[in-house]
């Protein structure tokens, strides 16, 4: 209670910050934000020109001739979205380590934050892919109002699984070193780039004990195949969400108190 | 326990847990006992209550605790026992300008900073003109802060940080930047919100500024409140401590007139007598302004030392020196005196002083500082008072009297 009434009396400067961040980034560069949609668009480029002659044809249930490049911006939006509040969450305490030490706030401020600024990120990275589907004659379906249910799966998990790695991170740095790399694998066994029916049936639950996986086959299931997504293989995701988000919240308690001390 | 105070420091201590491997202490969290290799204290035991409108000195060597205090009083660090009771709103200044990014301009900034502290937009709104006001940094205030001199930086930030009155002030020497201008303005501030009730915690090593402002201060040594009174006799306390050598002794005596003279140092050379005497020889203990005296000061050498420099300061009520200096600037150096020697030095100089009380303290060194070799630090060796007897009357703690001339245009 304490800590929502803290946030409650804080939410000006949380707004303020991820208005700051929006503001610094348009600063002194001419196109300033778009480089956070450019970015993972131009990965999107990247891997439909070198693996669509490879993987093309092998798309299942979709007519349009950039059917992949449509598949990979399905997959990215779920995954940046990911990877961003993750891998800002990992070092989140350790990079406003002097603003903890010599200001008294709600330290619980810092990851929403952290999530607005990726929120507004994501959502101008959703409105590009809506630009980009309409120009390559791929229309949504109304199976669009099932995202907001994904988001806050993915924030959940992300949250979760990058708060409770960064408090680690205060204490033991090297968590902040591992865990991009990590990243990087955790990327190539998620099904972003591939899909999902190309793996070996054998090696199938494998990939599906990736929590991601069912995340990113939601996005792809609306936004690709127009359908919902499927709920069964949301399960497992939410429970390792809820979990995740519980442990970073009882560490976050439990660590409270010495963190401010190794800063 | 006590209703008046406004704030209540209780037993605080502060200990820096070591557990060999940062897994260990990972795995505590989680119920494990694992013990922590060693406790490093770094306060023990502090207890101290504040007064509204108190104005609170703290100092110490480096390493003593003060910024650790600071913090836990603050809320950025947890005490590791002992509890702490706020009754107000508390605003620390621990560094200036936190918060402030680069590229924003001073407004804006003065916002996100302000929301840092916790404030909403409308309540900023109602001070940032007042904030424009104080900083004095003009058409700068709407420019991007990258562009700031560090000067200008500290004005926004003091303003910023004082927009609102609080209840409790905690200060860590933020205020040693700036320029001599600035640096008025902003203890005129803090001297307003001290005398509309705000209580002050500050912590600094000029001597000035904290005899200036405060009228209490702890003085804290390796983690432990080692004196906590009057500021000029916990400051001559301070300064014997930093003088402190091994065979050191530092002793404090209460005068007749219930001051505390605090005497310290290794007693190779030791003011035999002291006294202050007049144009006619005569011994005085008042003197009227402007008149000329001399300080006569006996000194025995008890022991073979390389050389002797004696020092004096003339210091007003406030423990505020007026003058000083030592017979090493003056080159009048005594070198290798012996054993059972005997030297008394005169200092003639005019008592060019305003009305009121003032002390000598004197300093027996090997060079021009009390820290190298400390033979004896004498505080209030003697006592006189200046009276006006035959100048215009004036305040202020200088004579220094002027010719007016005076013509209508």
């Amino acid at each position: 209670m304490n800590q929502l009434r803290a946030i409650w009396s804080y939410r000006f400067f949380i707004i303020s910050s991820i208005k700051t961040e929006f503001r610094s980034r348009f600063a002194r560069s001419r196109l300033g934000g778009l480089w956070m949609i450019l970015n993972p668009l131009a990965q999107v480029a990247i891997y439909a020109l070198v693996l669509s002659a490879v993987l093309a044809a092998k798309l299942p249930g979709i007519g349009n001739q950039y059917a992949y490049a449509i598949y990979l911006m399905a997959g990215t939006l779920g995954w940046s979205l990911f990877a961003e509040v993750f891998g800002r969450s990992l070092g989140v305490f350790v990079d406003n380590g002097n603003l903890l030490k010599k200001m008294a706030f709600p330290k619980i401020a810092l990851p929403l934050i952290v999530t607005g600024s990726a929120l507004v990120n994501n959502l101008l990275l959703f409105l590009a892919v809506l630009v980009v589907f309409g120009l390559l004659g791929h229309a949504p379906t109304l199976t669009l109002l099932w995202l907001p249910v994904l988001i806050s799966v993915t924030l959940a998990l992300a949250l979760g699984l990058g708060l409770a790695l960064g408090i680690i991170n205060v204490f033991m740095r090297d968590i902040g070193q591992i865990i991009p790399i990590l990243l990087q694998f955790w990327f190539w066994l998620t099904p972003v780039v591939y899909v999902s029916s190309m793996i070996p049936e054998k090696y199938h639950d494998l990939l599906m004990m990736n929590p991601m996986s069912g995340i990113v086959m939601g996005y792809q299931n609306i936004l690709v195949y127009g359908k919902g997504p499927d709920l069964h293989t949301l399960v497992y995701p939410v429970i390792i969400a809820v979990v995740a988000l519980s442990l970073a919240l009882f560490m976050y308690f439990r660590a409270n108190e010495e963190m401010a001390d190794v800063l | 326990m006590n209703q008046h105070s406004i704030l209540e420091v209780q037993n605080i201590g502060k200990a820096y847990r070591n557990y060999g491997r940062e897994l260990w202490r990972v795995l505590s969290w989680f119920g494990l006992r694992f013990k922590p290799l060693h406790e490093t204290w770094t306060l023990q035991n502090i207890s101290f209550n504040i007064a509204p409108g108190e104005a609170i000195g703290v100092v110490g060597q480096n390493g003593a605790g003060k910024s650790t205090l600071l913090k836990i009083i603050t809320g950025t660090l947890k005490p590791s026992t002992g509890s702490i009771i706020v009754r107000g709103k508390i605003a620390a200044i621990l560094e200036l300008g936190m918060g402030f990014h680069p590229d924003l301009t001073g407004r804006q900034n003065a916002y996100h900073s302000s929301g840092l502290m916790g404030y909403t937009s409308k309540q900023i709104d109602s001070v940032i003109n007042e904030i424009e006001a104080f900083s004095e940094i003009g058409e700068y205030f709407d420019q991007p802060v990258r562009l700031y001199s560090s000067g200008m930086q500290v004005r926004v930030a003091f303003g910023v940080a004082t927009a609102f009155r609080p209840d409790i002030l905690i200060i860590d020497e933020a205020l040693s930047v700036g320029d001599a201008y600035f640096q008025h303005k902003s203890f005129d501030r803090i001297r307003q919100f001290r005398d509309a009730g705000t209580s002050l915690l500050f912590v600094s090593h000029d001597k000035g500024s904290i005899l200036g402002l405060c009228n209490r201060v702890i003085l804290l040594e390796k983690g432990h409140v080692l004196k906590d009174g009057d500021p000029e006799e916990t400051m001559d306390y301070y300064n014997a401590l930093i003088a402190e050598k091994e065979n050191s002794t530092i002793r404090q005596e209460e005068l007749t007139d219930g001051k505390v003279q605090t005497i310290s140092g290794t007693g190779e050379a030791i003011v035999e007598e002291i006294g202050l005497y007049n144009v006619a020889g005569e011994k005085v203990e008042v003197v009227g302004v402007g008149d000329s005296v001399e300080l006569r000061i006996r000194i025995k050498i008890h022991q073979d030392i390389p050389s002797l420099v004696l020092g004096y300061g003339i210091k007003d009520r406030l423990g505020q020196v007026m003058y000083g200096t030592n017979t090493w600037h003056t080159k009048q150096i005594i070198e290798s005196p012996k054993a059972g020697e005997n030297y008394e030095f005169t200092i003639v100089f005019p008592a060019n002083f305003g009305v009121g009380s003032y002390s000598v303290v004197i300093a027996l060194t090997d060079s021009d500082t009390h820290l190298s070799l400390n033979y004896e630090w004498r505080d209030l060796a003697l006592v006189f008072n200046v009276i006006n007897i035959d100048k215009i009357y004036f305040t202020g703690c200088v004579w220094n009297e002027p010719q007016i001339r005076l013509v209508q245009k």
